[in-house]
Order: structure tokens, then C-alpha cells, then sequence
């Protein structure tokens, strides 16, 4: 048998739905997440953060802290190792202030004491003395002259001369001649938008467990979507070797991006090493509203010409992200996916990062493509309604295909947005009534996904099942996907595999959870570790025949002569072979190293219908379909899921989230009460189409789905409620008084 | 600041604590109980997660102190399932894939059960206010009001 | 020689052109044959890029085979959430 075949039909447990491993744990309590780790002796810790936008710390006075019963130990920024740079800097930077409070709710010092209770209250006796600075939280002011200058020299060599010291970095891409594209157009439309920052709002907030010793060995529990990630940047953070913290991860309830990174791991341990003992660190959800990073907010212009016809002529963006208090903000993105869904021949496109004093935003899911979407989707729309064009049929005659010039540089492989335009377009969804003050959106949305490092061990156990160690943080059920493809490999059922989200002692490097690739890339790795077990077990089965090794074949959880020609023998069940293993060779143990490539990048097409309620402004959205291209569902309800989860993430950043700060440059809703997310009352069923074009990259041509389903819902909103009240609406989120004033021509 | 004493009943079993007056119930169970089932997601009572059962009545257990546990009966999560048998809400949860990070899944099994005790035959309308108190951000809860109808429709037929 | 396009942003470092010839056999060899011909790139390459290779995008293969008729595309570094 080949071991590298790739396989697209005649599946036996591929794409069936199996009840997920880890489905007892999670409904009945018994599954661990970050905060309910407990050790004998620990301590607990609580984080005293700035009340300032921006300051200068003139002096930390621990003393009365330590002074009150219970309190172990005080940790500032000198705690932490000197000398990092980069991007390394900025973590740091961001777990603990160093000159300057860059944002209100910036972590200055921190403390450990017996109890949580006691741990908050010295964390109030701990004075800091603060020299306020002018600040600014919006991206148009923070680019304008006379802005107070966050950080001087952070700038990297991208950026244009002449521009504000807070604009950080600067994208600039593309491809033809816009002017003569726009020159050939019937109609130009060029419109300015906006969007808000929003929170990922995991429902879990991050926690962790920290021990670490006076011989320099460590131990850490967190949730995470990384560990490995986590010991990389805890390991420097604390002047420590990487091996000598073994880090695991916790179930993890919920990340979307935002557990990409640390932000309180790294002062745990160092509470830990100054006490000895172990450090427990949970944070409040108004401490992950103001200190952990939604994404970036954004002021955007978007120019497209059109045909009368409906040929697109020419595509141009200025996209202008900021990114909280450092470099990063995912404006590259932003910039990439804008026109990513059509073969355009003249497009360009122009992107800013801006540092402004709020939170480091943090991935969120498809970073930066969901408002590229809003934009460009929006432009569309009107160029639709003006030329009286239907939008889907336009989005079809311009749809990028195999072999399309990307907006962003190469051609592109097999790519399936075609096919979600026409599935979307026979859905019933699209052709159905609409009731009176209800409006459709449409919009298409694309993201790169990922492949990354992984690394894989599949151990078979002498009764012929098999333990599964993969490095990826399971955030959606992959778990289930995994067993499913070992199986599928093996010949085996799904309940004889077990998967294990393994510490970073046990396993190589793996690559954070991010990027859609978990799916993608364990589920490849896992695929390959399960052919190399059984390419051991054909090897233990032709040796016990006394045959060629290449003349053996492994079939339905058996080793079998490849043909007559092999020889007579009977199938070789996987037990059998197991079960001598180990006087036969040894244990059997399948592995993969690597680093997949062949990701694939992913489409998705949404319709909705949304009601608005002239007088109040207030939206309902009353109907929503996914349509979006996985690849191949390896199960496909929980591909159902990321689709569901993603929508209803677009909804409420479409209609109510967002970051509200003050003149005073405070946080103004951190707190669920007032930073809405979506409420089961919201919203409707979510409909769900999987389209599968094979990812000529994956074994079973998988690509990754987690991302992709968010990038649309923004600009189909926008579209639905702007066709419901008969105004374009042009910033996010379209909250009742926005659309209030919208309907009143402000 | 001096402790409290507590008695109390948990999932059926008489339970003594100590605690300080500051402590919320949900404090209390994780803490010093090891019933880790409830979650905190906020503790200002927004999200659900830590929905517990007192009295037969479903509280958000982050905004109760665990003072005020004296003589109360409480339910949480860990006593759903009989021995080795899980509650039919807790095995269509699983069936209908009703949740993928899992975090709000005890908080919102907590809560459905107290609304089909009460309301054997919601409609979907009903399910979705009634959990509108219970935050989730994975699932869009679509799966989440299938599993609670399916469930409902099951009782029903038992019944 | 293989061109290696490079996205408009980076023209000012190359002498205002949107592709370079470089001399490689793999995604590494394009990578250090570009800071060796332009070093002001290096900062660039440095921070983090991505490699398209007729249409798929290599974040860290640096060992992938490029050809002379290859479609070479320097990205920015593919990330997610």
C-alpha cells in the first residue's frame, strides 16, 4: 500500500458523526478546565493594573502589602528577565509594565497571599504612584498630528516617512492599474466604514496553576491554545531553560485567538519561585475585558468599479487597524483578504498598524479578514443594488478559481468558493419572501489558513487499540476528528482509539491551536503516524509469514498477503500482532514530525435576513445560512458547529459589541451586563451547507473550517440591515442608536 | 475575619463548611467542597455558568454568599447523573454535539433542567428565553435548543 | 534564476521593482539569496514571512523545492486565531 495516498472517498468512519471522547467529562463537571486545578500549599494571586490609559510609574510601594497577614510575595516587572527584544519585549511588556501603564488595565505588580481574598486585598494596598500622560484610543485620532506618542521608535522599516510615530508598520500590495481599472467601470463606489473592537469572550477566563522551584524545574497548568507556545514565553520571561518547564494544558473553555499568548503564566511562576510554593492565578472577566485582547478596531475606505455587466474592473483599500498599546495589529491581513474572493485584474490595497493605548489586541479568529469583508462586501452590495444586479450571480461571474491571480499575489490552487456561490444560490434560504421591515444580505468571506509545526505519537496497547498523543489544544472537539482518522487508518472502531492533548515533556513542538489548523494539521499528522504503525504492524505480519514486507496489505484492521502471489495466509487481525509486539520487535508505536504546508486556503458564502425595528432600531436577525467549503468533514456536526459558532460570533460583532472607552480613555463595559455577546433569545437556528472541495494539501483533503465562518456574517449583516432600513450603514456594530441615527440621515 | 459554620445539603448529602462571610456559594463549592462543576465565567451574574439549583430554585451561585447556604438543599451539576446513568438531558447534550468548549455546558444543563421540571413541553421560544441568562460562545446554541427539544420530546413520550 | 515577486510595500527596497531574480533551488535559498542581493530586506525576512510557491503558501518549509518557472510570491507571515 502507498502510505502517502491520499484517500477522498469509500470512507468507513470519516464523516460520520460518533458521540465526542471527551463528551462524559464535559456534561457531567468532571472535566478539568484552568481554574479547577487545586495543589496541596498553594497560594492564590491577584494583579494590581493601571487605572491609566497611559502613565508614567513613578514608584511601586509594596510595604503595606506585605505587611498584611497571609501575603507571601510581591512581583514587578524587575522580577522578570532583562535583555528580550522583539516581539518577546512586547509579551513581556504586556504581562507587567515596565516605565509606563499603556492602556487602563495594564498589570504593574502582582501578588501572592494564602487565600484569593486576602490576595485581592493587598493587591489594594499596593501603592503606585503614576505621572498621567496624554493618551488616545482611537485609530483615525492616534494617526493625526499632534497625538501623544505611545512609544517612540517602534516603528519597523516598512513604514512611509512622514508618518505619525504610532503608525507602526505598513502593508502595501496589489496588482495592475487601478486607475485604468476604474476608468473601464460603469459605476465607482467608494465608501469609508468603521468597526469597533470585540472581544473573543471565551466564557472561561484565563487561569492557571504555576510551580516552580528553587532547582529551576517548573511546572505549569493553563488553559491555553498552546502550551508549547506558553513554555517557549514563560521560559524566557523567566530567565529559565524551556525543558525545565513542563507545561500542561487544561480543557480549555474557549479561545478563539485569544489564548494565542500569556498574560498571566509568566507572573504566576514568578510568584512561585519567590515563595516556593504553588501559585494559582485566575482572572475576573472585567480583568479580560480591559487586559487581554480583542481584536483591533479599524477605519477603512474601500474604491470598486463595475461593469454594467457586473464585472468587477478594479479593487482599492486603505485599511487602518489599531492594535492597542504595540505593534501587531493584523492589518497585512486585512489588507490580503479584502478582494482574496475575486479574480480582479487591477486591485491595491494599503494597510496601517497603529498603536494606540488600549489592550494588545489578540488573534481573533480569520484576524483581521472579517472587517476586510465588511467593507469590500458592502461596496458590492451598492454596486449590485445601483446597477440592479442580483449579488450572487455578480459574486459568480467574479469568483476566483483554481488557477485565479489572488488579490494577494499567486495563483490559486483548488479553491471552492464557485461551489458555495451555487449552493448558496439553490438554497432555498435565498429565494424565500421576505417579511415587511426585513432585508437580505449577502457576502462571501475567505481566510489563508494554517498549517504549522506538529508532531504526533499513536502507541498501539497489546490488545490492539490505540493511545493517540497529539499537541494541539482540543477547542472545538477535535478530539473526536482525531480518533476518527486514527481509526479510519487502523481499521479499528472510534471507541478503540483514545486521544490525549499531551504535555509539552511528552510530545515535539507543536504550533499553537490557531489558524484553522488542528483539523488540518494534527489530523495529517495523525493520519501519517497511523500508516507508520501500520507499516510496522504489515512489517511484524510479513515476518511471521516469512514473506516481503511489500507484500503484505493492511485492510480493515488486518495484515493480508497483497495477492495470490504472496501466499496463502489467513488475515492477521491488529490484536494478533499487538499482542506478541513485544517479542517481535518491540512496542509499536506510529509517529509524525513535520511541518504541513498544503493547508488550504477556505471560502464561505452567508445569507441572512435581518428585521429592523424603525422605531427602536433594534435588529433581529430572523434567518441565517452557512454555506462554506471544509475540505472533507472529517465529522461533520462539529464542522456544523464551527460554522454556528462563527455566525453567531459575526452577529453580535455585526449588531452590539464593541469596546466603549471615555474621554478618560477607561474601559467603559467590561463587564457581560454591558458588553452584549449573543444570548440564545438573539438568535435563530443557523442553517449550515458544507460544501467539500478536496484540499489537494490533506490526506483526505481536509482544510481547515474554524476561521473561515467568521469572516462573512459581518458584511452579510450590514447588508441585510442596510437593505431592511434603507440606509447604507457604514460603522460596526450597528447598534440600535447607530442605526437610529443612520434612519435620521446623521 | 472570623469564619463562618455552615450546614447544608449538597446533591443530597448533608455537608459542613466553614467559610468567610465574603465567600460566594460558588466560591464555597469549588474551594472548599471540590465541586468544581460550576464555573465562575464572570461573577457579576451575567453568563450562567455557575447555575446551581437551591431550594429547587436556579440561582446564579456567584451571586449568593456561602453564608447564606445555612439549612438551604443545593443541586449542582455532579448530581445530575445516577450512578453510572446519565440524565437524558446530559446524554442529548452529547448526542446532539450541544457543545464544543464545554465551559457553559454545566451552568446551561443546570438551568434546562430546572426549566423542563417546570415546563415539560417549552417551545423553542421558551427554551431560548429561558436560557437567555446562560452564556455561550462556541455553538450559536443551536445544537444547544435542539438537544433541550429532543430531550423534552423524550420525557414526554416516557412519561 | 527564479523571480520572486514581492508584495508593493517592499519596492522602496528593491529599486522600486515588484520582482527580483534570485539564484535558488529551495524556499531557503530564495530567502537568503534576497537579504544576500537586498540587504535592506533582511528586517523583513527577519520579522517573519511566508513563501507562495505556484499557489501554496509555505510558512516555515524552507526546504520546499522551488523551480526556475516556479511562481514565487514573498508574503507576509500567515498566522490565525
Amino acid at each position: 500500500m502507498a502510505f502517502d495516498e491520499v484517500k477522498t472517498e469509500g470512507f468507513k468512519q470519516v464523516g460520520t458523526r460518533p458521540r465526542r471522547p471527551d463528551g462524559v467529562d464535559k456534561v457531567t463537571g468532571r472535566a478539568k478546565f484552568g481554574a479547577d486545578a487545586y495543589a496541596p500549599g498553594m497560594l492564590h494571586a491577584a494583579i494590581v493594573r493601571s487605572p491609566h490609559a497611559h502613565a508614567r510609574i513613578l514608584s511601586i510601594d509594596t510595604s503595606r502589602a506585605k505587611a498584611l497577614k497571609g501575603v507571601k510575595a510581591v512581583v514587578t516587572r524587575a522580577d522578570f528577565a532583562e535583555g528580550l527584544t522583539g516581539d518577546d519585549w512586547d509579551v513581556l511588556e504586556n504581562v507587567m509594565a515596565g516605565d509606563k501603564a499603556l492602556y487602563d488595565g495594564h498589570a504593574v505588580a502582582a501578588v501572592a497571599a494564602t487565600s484569593a481574598l486576602i490576595a485581592r486585598d493587598a493587591a489594594k494596598l499596593i501603592e503606585v504612584e503614576y505621572e498621567v500622560l496624554a493618551h488616545v484610543t482611537d485609530v483615525d485620532a492616534a494617526m493625526a498630528d499632534g497625538a501623544p506618542v505611545i512609544r517612540d521608535g517602534a516603528a519597523d522599516s516598512s513604514v512611509p516617512a512622514g508618518l505619525h510615530p504610532n503608525v507602526v508598520r505598513y502593508h502595501e500590495s496589489g496588482h495592475g492599474d487601478v486607475h485604468a481599472g476604474f476608468g473601464e467601470a460603469d459605476l465607482v463606489i467608494e465608501e469609508s466604514f468603521r468597526t469597533e473592537a470585540a472581544h473573543q469572550g471565551y466564557i472561561e477566563p484565563h487561569a492557571c496553576l504555576a510551580q516552580l522551584g528553587p532547582d529551576g524545574k517548573g511546572e505549569l497548568w493553563c488553559c491555553t491554545q498552546g502550551h508549547f507556545h506558553v513554555q517557549k514565553l514563560c521560559a524566557k520571561m523567566l530567565g529559565m531553560e524551556a525543558s525545565n518547564l513542563r507545561v500542561t494544558a487544561s480543557e480549555i473553555g474557549g479561545g478563539f485567538g485569544g489564548k494565542t499568548t500569556v498574560f498571566i503564566e509568566p507572573v504566576a511562576l514568578a510568584l512561585s519561585r519567590k515563595t516556593s510554593r504553588p501559585v494559582k492565578l485566575v482572572m475576573s472577566r472585567s480583568e479580560v475585558f480591559r487586559a487581554t485582547g480583542p481584536t483591533s478596531s479599524t477605519s477603512m475606505d474601500v474604491k470598486i468599479g463595475m461593469k454594467k455587466d457586473g464585472t468587477i474592473t478594479a479593487c482599492q483599500g486603505v485599511f487602518r487597524l489599531q492594535g492597542g498599546a504595540f505593534p501587531g495589529a493584523p492589518m497585512e491581513f486585512t489588507a490580503m483578504c479584502a478582494f482574496a474572493p475575486y479574480d480582479v485584474k487591477n486591485v491595491h490595497q494599503i494597510g496601517y498598524d497603529v498603536m494606540t493605548n488600549r489592550p494588545k489586541q489578540a488573534a481573533y479568529r480569520a484576524p483581521g479578514s472579517p472587517m476586510a469583508a465588511f467593507a469590500t462586501e458592502s461596496v458590492l452590495d451598492m454596486l449590485c443594488n445601483q446597477l440592479g444586479l442580483d449579488p450572487l450571480d455578480v459574486r459568480l461571474k467574479n469568483a476566483a478559481k483554481e488557477g485565479s491571480k489572488a488579490s494577494y499575489g499567486p495563483r490559486y490552487e483548488r479553491i471552492g468558493l464557485v461551489e458555495t456561490l451555487e449552493a448558496a444560490r439553490e438554497h432555498a434560504h435565498y429565494s424565500a419572501p421576505l417579511g415587511s421591515d426585513q432585508g437580505r444580505g449577502v457576502s462571501c468571506g475567505f481566510w489563508f489558513n494554517h498549517g504549522g509545526e506538529t508532531s504526533v505519537t499513536l502507541a498501539l496497547s497489546e490488545d490492539g487499540t490505540a493511545a493517540l498523543s497529539v499537541g494541539t489544544p482540543d477547542i472545538g472537539g477535535s478530539r473526536a476528528s482525531m480518533c476518527l482518522m486514527a481509526a479510519e487508518e487502523l481499521g479499528i472502531p472510534y471507541d478503540n482509539v483514545r486521544t490525549t492533548i499531551a504535555d509539552t515533556a511528552t510530545l515535539g513542538y507543536n504550533e499553537v491551536s490557531h489558524g484553522s489548523r488542528v483539523t488540518y494539521a494534527s489530523g495529517l499528522a495523525t493520519i501519517r503516524a497511523a500508516r507508520d504503525a501500520v507499516q510496522k504492524l504489515c512489517a511484524r505480519a510479513a515476518a511471521k509469514w516469512g514473506i516481503d514486507e511489500d507484500a503484505v496489505i493492511w485492510e480493515d484492521g488486518c495484515a493480508k498477503p497483497s495477492g495470490p502471489n504472496a501466499g496463502e495466509f489467513d488475515p492477521l487481525p491488529i490484536a494478533e500482532i499487538t499482542a506478541e509486539m513485544g517479542s517481535t520487535g518491540g512496542p509499536i508505536v506510529g509517529h509524525f514530525e513535520a511541518t504541513p504546508e498544503g493547508a488550504g486556503v477556505s471560502f464561505a458564502t452567508h445569507i441572512v435576513d435581518a428585521e429592523v425595528d424603525k422605531e427602536t432600531g433594534a435588529t433581529k436577525v430572523v434567518r441565517y445560512t452557512v454555506v462554506q467549503d471544509a475540505g472533507k468533514a472529517i465529522h461533520p456536526t462539529y464542522v456544523e458547529g464551527q460554522y454556528q459558532g462563527g455566525a453567531a460570533q459575526g452577529i453580535g460583532w455585526a449588531l452590539n459589541e464593541e469596546y466603549i472607552y471615555g474621554d478618560d480613555g477607561r474601559l467603559q463595559n467590561a463587564v457581560f451586563l454591558d458588553y452584549r455577546i449573543p444570548v440564545a433569545s438573539d438568535l435563530p437556528m443557523i442553517d449550515t451547507v458544507i460544501v467539500e472541495v478536496p484540499n489537494p494539501g490533506h490526506p483526505y483533503g481536509v482544510r481547515g473550517v474554524g476561521e473561515t465562518s467568521i469572516c462573512p456574517p459581518l458584511a452579510a449583516i450590514a447588508n441585510a440591515v442596510s437593505n431592511a432600513a434603507g440606509v447604507r450603514m457604514r460603522h460596526l456594530p450597528m447598534s440600535p442608536p447607530r442605526i437610529l441615527k443612520a434612519l435620521d440621515g446623521d | 475575619m472570623s469564619m463562618i459554620h455552615v450546614s447544608t445539603t449538597v446533591n443530597g448529602d448533608e455537608v459542613d463548611f466553614v467559610c468567610d462571610p465574603r465567600e460566594t456559594l460558588l466560591d464555597v463549592l469549588r474551594d472548599r467542597l471540590a465541586l468544581t462543576g460550576a464555573k465562575e465565567g464572570c461573577g457579576t451574574g451575567d453568563c450562567g455558568a455557575c447555575s446551581v439549583m437551591v431550594d429547587d430554585r436556579l440561582v446564579c451561585s456567584c451571586l449568593m454568599l456561602g453564608a447564606e447556604a445555612e439549612g438551604k438543599s443545593i443541586a449542582t451539576v455532579e448530581g445530575l447523573a445516577k450512578g453510572e446513568d446519565l440524565h437524558p438531558l446530559q446524554e442529548k447534550f452529547i448526542e446532539h454535539a450541544a457543545l464544543q468548549c464545554g465551559i457553559c455546558t454545566p451552568g446551561i444543563l443546570v438551568a434546562t433542567k430546572a426549566l423542563l421540571d417546570k415546563n415539560p413541553d417549552p417551545t423553542e421560544t421558551e427554551v431560548r428565553y429561558w436560557l437567555a441568562g446562560n452564556l455561550c460562545r462556541c455553538t450559536g446554541y443551536d445544537k444547544i435548543i435542539r438537544a433541550v427539544m429532543d430531550t423534552a420530546a423524550d420525557l414526554r413520550k416516557a412519561s | 534564476m527564479v523571480t520572486v515577486n514581492l508584495w508593493s510595500g517592499l519596492r522602496s527596497h528593491v529599486d522600486g521593482r515588484d520582482s527580483v531574480e534570485i539564484e535558488a533551488n529551495n524556499v531557503g535559498e530564495v530567502l537568503r539569496g534576497l537579504v544576500r542581493a537586498y540587504p535592506q530586506l533582511e528586517p523583513v525576512i527577519a520579522a517573519g514571512v511566508s513563501v507562495a510557491v505556484d499557489g501554496r503558501i509555505y510558512a516555515q518549509g524552507l526546504t520546499q523545492p522551488v523551480a526556475p518557472d516556479s511562481e514565487v510570491f514573498l508574503l507576509q507571515r500567515i498566522k490565525g486565531g
